[in-house]
C-alpha cells in the first residue's frame, strides 16, 4: 500500500475537501513541488534576491531544506542557522509531520522571513509566530499560529482542529475548510488585531471564548455553515459568516446583525486580500462583494462575571 | 558567517497518544510496513511505553480456528513458563489445539522485559454446562477466566483469522519486534502509540485491546471509568488490564456482537449528543436519542477520546461529542484511512481522493465490499 516515494512523484493535490466544489477541490495540476533545477540553483545563505509582490504564491529564490526524515528539532535547528546566516526566504520540501515550523525564528525588529513549505507540516504550525510569512502547498495540521503574534500564514489547502488559537496578531489565510474551535480564545489588544479568513467552512466552536480580532468565514462551496456552538463563551472581537446562520447554531453569548458601513469596507478589504493570495478564486469575486453576510459579535464582555463571583 | 548563538532547549513531552487505521475496502492484504512507518511519523505523542498493532486476515491458513494469542509475563524464565503450563493444561480441557508455536520475534530489536508471547489456533470442545453458551460466548467466558485467575497468563487477542500484537515500546520498535512487515499481510490494520496517563505502563496495558474479532485503540481518558465499568460487570465482563480503554472493548463487544446494535446507534451511546441538540431533532429521531441515553446512561464515555474500532470486514473511526481529541479522515482508491494527524498518511499515500475531519461523536465507518 505504499505509494510512490519519489519526492518527483508526489504532488500536491489541494485538500481534497469533499465538500467544496470542483473548481475548488481540483487544484492538482502544476501546483506539485517546483522541480529539482529551479529549487538547487539558489543556495542556502544566498538572500532571498528576487523581491516579487508580497502577496504572490511563486517559488522563488532561497534556501532549500528538505525536511525528509527530519525531527522537529533537527528542521527547526535548520530553519534557525538559516536566519542567523542571513537568509531571507527559505523553501521547506517534503515537510511531514514536524511540529512547530517557524517557532523558533524570533528576530524582533529585523526583516520579516518568507517560508514557503511544500508537504504537510506539523501541528502548531507558526506557534508564536513572530512577524514572518508562511506559506503551505498543501494542508495544514492542529494548532496553526497558536499564540501567533504577528506575521502571515496562507495556507492552499485545509486546517485541522483550533487554528489560530490565543492568536493575537498577524494574519491567517485559508482556502478552504477548518476544523473545531477555529479562534479559540483569540485576543486583541490596541492595534495588534489578529485576522483569520476561511474560504470554505468552520467546524463546531469557531470563536469559543473569542476576545478580539476578526473572523471571515466565506463559504465558496456555498454549503452553508453547518456547525454548532458558533461563539460560545465570546467576549471580544467580531465573527463575520458569508450566508446565514439559525440562531441554535450560536452559543448564547453571541449576538447577531447585519455588518454596519465600517464592516463592509472591511470585508471588501479582506476579501480582496483573501482573493489575492488565491488568484484561482478570482473569478468569484463580483459573487463574493455581492453576497450577503451576518455579524456575531458578543453580548457582554464578560459573559461569566456572575458565575464564580459575586 | 554569524556566530552560532543557541540556547539549550528543554526536550518536551507532548503528551498524548497516536493511533493509525488502514484498510483496504476490496479486501485486498497488504504488509505491515506501511502502518509501522505510518504510527512512527507520530513517534513524539507517544513515550515508548507502550505501542500495538490489530491485523486482519493475518492467518489464512487457520481460518476458521480461533488465534489466541498468549503473554506469559514474569520475573524469570521459569515463572513464565510455569505459568504456559497451568495455561496449557486449563487450555487442552476446553479446546482441541490444532496448532500452537511461539509467536515469531526478532531478537535483535531490544524491547524491555517482553514476556513469552505464544499463539494457539484452538476449536472450542466445551463440556458439560458450556456446551450451553453459544461459541462466540464460551471463548468470552473463558478468556475472562484466564485473564483472572491464571497468574500471569494473560489472552491479549482472541479471534478468527486475526491477531493483536502489543507491547512496552514505541509502536515501531514493537511492530519490528514482532515483524510485522515480513511476516503478516492483512486487510485492516490499525497502530497505537501510547502516552500511559493515568495507570503503569506494562505489555498488557498496551493497545489494541481485543476480545474475539473485535479490536479498540484509543487516545484519551475514560472518566466515566467507573460507572462503565460496574455496568459492564452486570453481563459477566472482568476488567483486567488496569487501564480504560478495556472498558470500551467490552462495551462494543456487549452492543455491536451480543445485542448486534448498529454502529450508528453504538456511537449515540458511547458519545450521544447533547441535551439541547437532542431538544432541536424532529420527534423521531428525539425519541431515539432519549431512549438511547435513559437506557444506555451507564454506557455513556465521559472524557476527551478518539477510538478506532475493528473487526473483519469494517474499520469505524469515532471521537467524543465535542471532538476533544483529533481525528483526521482519508480515502485513496479503495485504501481508508484513519488517523490522529494526515501526515502520517500521507507519508504512505502521498495522493489521496479526499481528507476531512469527522464530526465530533459522528462515526466514519470503513466497509470491506463483499
Amino acid at each position: 500500500m505504499t505509494g510512490p516515494r519519489n519526492p518527483s512523484d508526489i504532488d500536491h493535490p489541494s485538500s481534497a475537501d469533499q465538500k467544496l466544489p470542483s473548481h475548488l477541490s481540483a487544484r492538482t495540476a502544476g501546483q506539485g513541488i517546483p522541480d529539482e533545477g529551479s529549487l538547487e540553483r539558489s543556495d542556502p545563505g544566498d538572500e532571498a534576491a528576487s523581491p516579487t509582490a508580497e502577496t504572490s504564491n511563486q517559488v522563488c529564490g532561497g534556501a532549500v531544506v528538505d525536511a525528509t526524515g527530519l525531527k522537529t528539532k533537527e528542521l527547526s535547528d535548520r530553519l534557525r542557522d538559516l536566519m542567523l546566516a542571513g537568509t531571507g526566504r527559505m523553501i521547506v520540501k517534503n515537510a511531514c509531520g514536524q511540529r512547530y515550523i517557524g517557532t523558533r525564528l524570533y528576530r524582533p525588529g529585523q526583516a520579516s522571513l518568507q517560508i514557503e513549505i511544500f508537504g504537510t507540516p506539523g501541528n502548531d504550525l507558526g506557534a508564536f509566530l513572530s512577524g514572518h510569512r508562511i506559506l503551505v502547498h498543501g494542508n495544514v495540521q492542529d494548532g496553526v499560529g497558536n499564540t501567533m503574534d504577528r506575521g502571515e500564514i496562507v495556507v492552499e489547502g485545509r486546517a485541522g482542529d483550533v487554528l489560530g488559537m490565543s492568536m493575537r496578531g498577524g494574519r491567517i489565510f485559508v482556502r478552504d475548510g477548518v476544523g473545531y474551535r477555529t479562534a479559540l480564545h483569540m485576543k486583541e489588544y490596541l492595534d495588534q488585531k489578529p485576522v483569520v479568513v476561511i474560504g470554505g467552512t468552520a467546524q463546531d466552536f469557531l470563536g469559543e471564548y473569542m476576545a478580539g480580532g476578526i473572523v471571515l468565514v466565506l463559504d465558496l462551496g456555498n454549503r452553508g455553515h453547518q456547525s454548532n456552538f458558533i461563539g460560545t463563551g465570546m467576549h471580544g472581537g467580531a465573527i463575520f459568516l458569508r450566508g446565514s446562520v439559525n440562531l441554535t447554531q450560536l452559543g448564547k453569548e453571541v449576538e447577531i446583525s447585519a455588518p454596519g458601513e465600517e464592516d463592509h469596507a472591511l470585508l471588501e478589504n479582506l476579501i480582496h486580500e483573501f482573493l489575492i493570495r488565491f488568484p484561482e478564486l478570482a473569478a468569484r469575486q463580483e459573487e463574493l462583494q455581492k453576497s450577503q453576510f451576518v455579524k456575531l459579535t458578543p453580548v457582554s464582555k464578560r459573559p461569566y462575571g456572575k458565575m464564580y463571583a459575586y | 558567517m554569524t556566530r552560532r548563538t543557541r540556547r539549550r532547549l528543554i526536550e518536551k513531552e507532548i503528551c498524548s497518544c497516536s493511533i493509525f487505521g488502514a484498510m483496504n475496502r476490496s479486501g485486498e492484504r497488504f504488509g505491515g510496513g506501511g502502518v509501522i512507518e505510518a504510527i512512527a511519523n507520530m513517534h513524539v505523542r507517544g513515550n515508548g511505553l507502550g505501542g500495538g498493532f490489530a491485523a486482519y486476515g493475518i492467518y489464512p491458513h487457520y481460518r476458521d480456528y480461533y488465534a489466541f494469542h498468549l503473554m506469559f509475563t514474569g520475573t524469570s524464565e521459569s515463572v513464565k513458563r510455569s505459568s504456559k503450563a497451568e495455561f496449557d493444561a486449563f487450555l487442552h480441557q476446553g479446546f482441541q489445539v490444532v496448532h500452537d508455536e511461539e509467536i515469531p520475534c526478532d531478537d535483535s530489536v531490544w524491547v524491555r522485559d517482553p514476556p513469552l508471547a505464544w499463539r494457539y489456533f484452538v476449536l472450542p470442545d466445551p463440556k458439560g454446562e458450556d456446551a450451553k453458551l453459544s461459541e462466540e460466548d464460551y471463548i468470552v467466558d473463558k478468556v475472562m477466566w484466564v485473564n483472572t485467575r491464571i497468574d500471569n497468563a494473560y489472552i491479549f487477542s482472541s479471534g478468527k483469522d486475526m491477531g493483536v500484537f502489543k507491547g512496552v515500546g514505541f509502536p515501531e520498535e514493537i511492530g519490528r519486534y514482532f515483524m510485522l512487515d515480513r511476516e503478516y499481510r492483512g486487510n485492516i490494520w490499525t497502530a497505537h502509540g501510547r502516552f500511559p496517563t493515568n495507570t503503569q505502563a506494562w505489555w498488557g496495558g498496551a493497545h489494541p485491546f481485543g476480545l474475539l474479532d473485535w479490536t479498540v485503540v484509543h487516545n484519551g481518558e475514560i472518566s466515566s471509568y467507573g460507572t462503565n465499568r460496574r455496568y459492564l460487570e452486570m453481563y459477566g465482563y472482568k476488567c483486567t488490564l488496569q487501564t480504560d480503554t478495556e472498558v470500551i472493548t467490552y462495551a462494543v463487544d456487549l452492543l455491536m456482537r451480543r445485542q448486534r446494535l448498529p454502529i450508528e446507534l453504538v456511537a449515540r451511546i458511547l458519545s450521544p449528543p447533547i441535551w439541547n441538540a437532542i431538544d432541536r431533532m424532529g420527534e423521531k429521531e428525539r425519541s431515539i436519542a432519549r431512549t438511547l441515553r435513559m437506557v444506555y446512561g451507564p454506557l455513556l464515555m465521559n472524557g476527551p477520546f478518539t477510538i478506532i474500532i475493528a473487526h473483519h470486514g469494517e474499520m469505524i473511526g469515532l471521537t467524543d461529542r465535542v471532538r476533544l481529541r483529533p481525528l483526521t479522515a482519508a480515502a485513496r482508491g479503495d485504501m481508508m484511512y484513519l488517523s490522529s494527524e494526515e501526515a502520517p498518511i500521507r507519508l504512505i499515500s502521498p495522493q489521496l481522493d479526499e481528507v476531512w475531519t469527522p464530526n465530533g461523536g459522528e462515526p466514519v465507518v470503513g466497509q470491506i465490499r463483499c
